[in-house]
C-alpha cells in the first residue's frame, strides 16, 4: 500500500500531496530547507539531483538540475513567497523545459505525538498544465515500479479479454 | 488527449469505482451483481458506472432486462501508469528522505 496520498482530480488545476513521517516537523523542515540535505532524498535515486541555488527566504530563488545516466538534464527553478516555515513554506515552480507553465505550491507541516503530517499543494494555470507535470515526471520516470505496473495491468488486460 | 486522462484519473478516484473494475476483471456484470457486494444501492452503483463509461473503462450491454458491464482496460492502463510514474517519483523521494530523516534522528543529542 503506498504511503504517499496523491489527489489529482478532474477539472480542477491542482495536485495534492499528503505524506505522513516517522520524525518531528523541525527535522522534516530542516531536510526541505538545507539544500545538502535536500540533494539526499528529493527525485529518483537514478537522477543525480544538483542545487545551483537555494536561497530559502522571501524573495529568494532556487534552481535545480535533475541529471539522468544519459547526461539529459532537467532543470526547475522559482521564487519563494514570505519567510518559509514549518506552517506554510510558498514558492513558485518552473520546469525550464516547458518555459512560461509556473505553478505555485504550498508546503505545511503537521506534528502529531512526534509524527509529521507533510501536505503539498501545487496550483497550475491549468488543467493541461497540470496533466503535463504528472505526464513529465513519467518522463523522468521510475522504471521499476513502472515495469511491474506494467505487468500487472497486462495480466488484468489478458483476466477481462 | 489530456482531456481524456483527466476524466479517466477522476473515474479511478473512487475506491468503490476501483473495486467494480477490478471484480470486471473477472468477467462481465449486471448491475444488481456488482451492487451485491457493497452495501450501495443499485441507483448509487449506476451512477458510478456512468462515470466509469464516461471515461472508456466500461463498455455496456443489455441482455432482456439486465445491463451488462465489460471492462475496457486499455484506457485505464494509460491513465494509471502515467499516474503510477508521478506516484513512483514522490514514494521513492519520500522513502529516501525516511532513510535521511533516520540517520539526522540517530545524529540529534539526547
Amino acid at each position: 500500500m503506498p504511503k504517499t496520498e496523491i489527489i489529482a482530480e478532474p477539472g480542477v488545476p491542482q495536485v495534492l500531496i499528503t505524506r505522513e513521517f516517522d520524525a518531528p516537523r523541525d527535522l522534516v523542515f530542516r531536510a526541505h530547507l538545507d539544500p545538502e540535505l535536500l540533494a539526499r532524498w528529493l527525485g529518483p535515486r537514478r537522477l543525480t539531483m544538483f542545487v545551483e541555488r537555494y536561497e530559502p527566504q522571501d524573495g529568494g530563488t532556487y534552481r535545480f538540475i535533475n541529471r539522468d545516466e544519459d547526461g539529459a538534464e532537467y532543470a526547475f527553478h522559482g521564487v519563494f513567497h514570505g519567510r518559509p516555515t514549518p506552517d506554510g513554506t510558498v514558492r513558485t515552480f518552473e520546469f525550464e523545459g516547458a518555459p512560461g507553465h509556473v505553478s505555485l505550491e504550498t508546503l505545511t507541516l503537521e506534528e502529531h505525538e512526534g509524527r509529521t503530517t507533510l501536505r503539498a499543494n501545487a496550483v497550475y494555470q491549468s488543467v493541461e498544465d497540470r496533466d503535463a507535470m504528472v505526464r513529465s515526471d513519467m518522463e523522468q520516470g521510475v522504471n521499476e515500479g513502472y515495469d511491474k505496473l506494467d505487468e500487472l495491468l497486462a495480466g488484468l488486460q489478458r483476466k477481462a479479454a | 488527449m489530456s482531456q481524456r486522462l483527466d476524466v479517466v484519473f477522476g473515474a479511478l478516484a473512487d475506491p468503490t469505482r476501483r473495486q467494480i473494475l477490478e471484480r470486471l476483471t473477472e468477467g462481465d456484470a449486471s448491475v444488481a451483481q456488482l451492487s451485491a457486494p457493497f452495501h450501495v444501492s443499485q441507483p448509487a452503483i449506476s451512477r458510478h458506472l456512468r462515470v466509469l463509461e464516461a471515461a472508456g473503462l466500461i463498455s455496456r450491454w443489455r441482455r432482456a432486462t439486465a445491463r451488462y458491464s465489460h471492462l475496457e482496460a486499455e484506457p485505464m492502463r494509460e491513465a494509471t501508469k502515467w499516474l503510477a510514474a508521478y506516484s513512483a517519483y514522490w514514494e521513492e523521494s519520500y522513502d529516501r528522505l525516511d532513510e535521511l530523516l533516520d540517520s539526522l534522528k540517530s545524529d540529534e543529542p539526547t
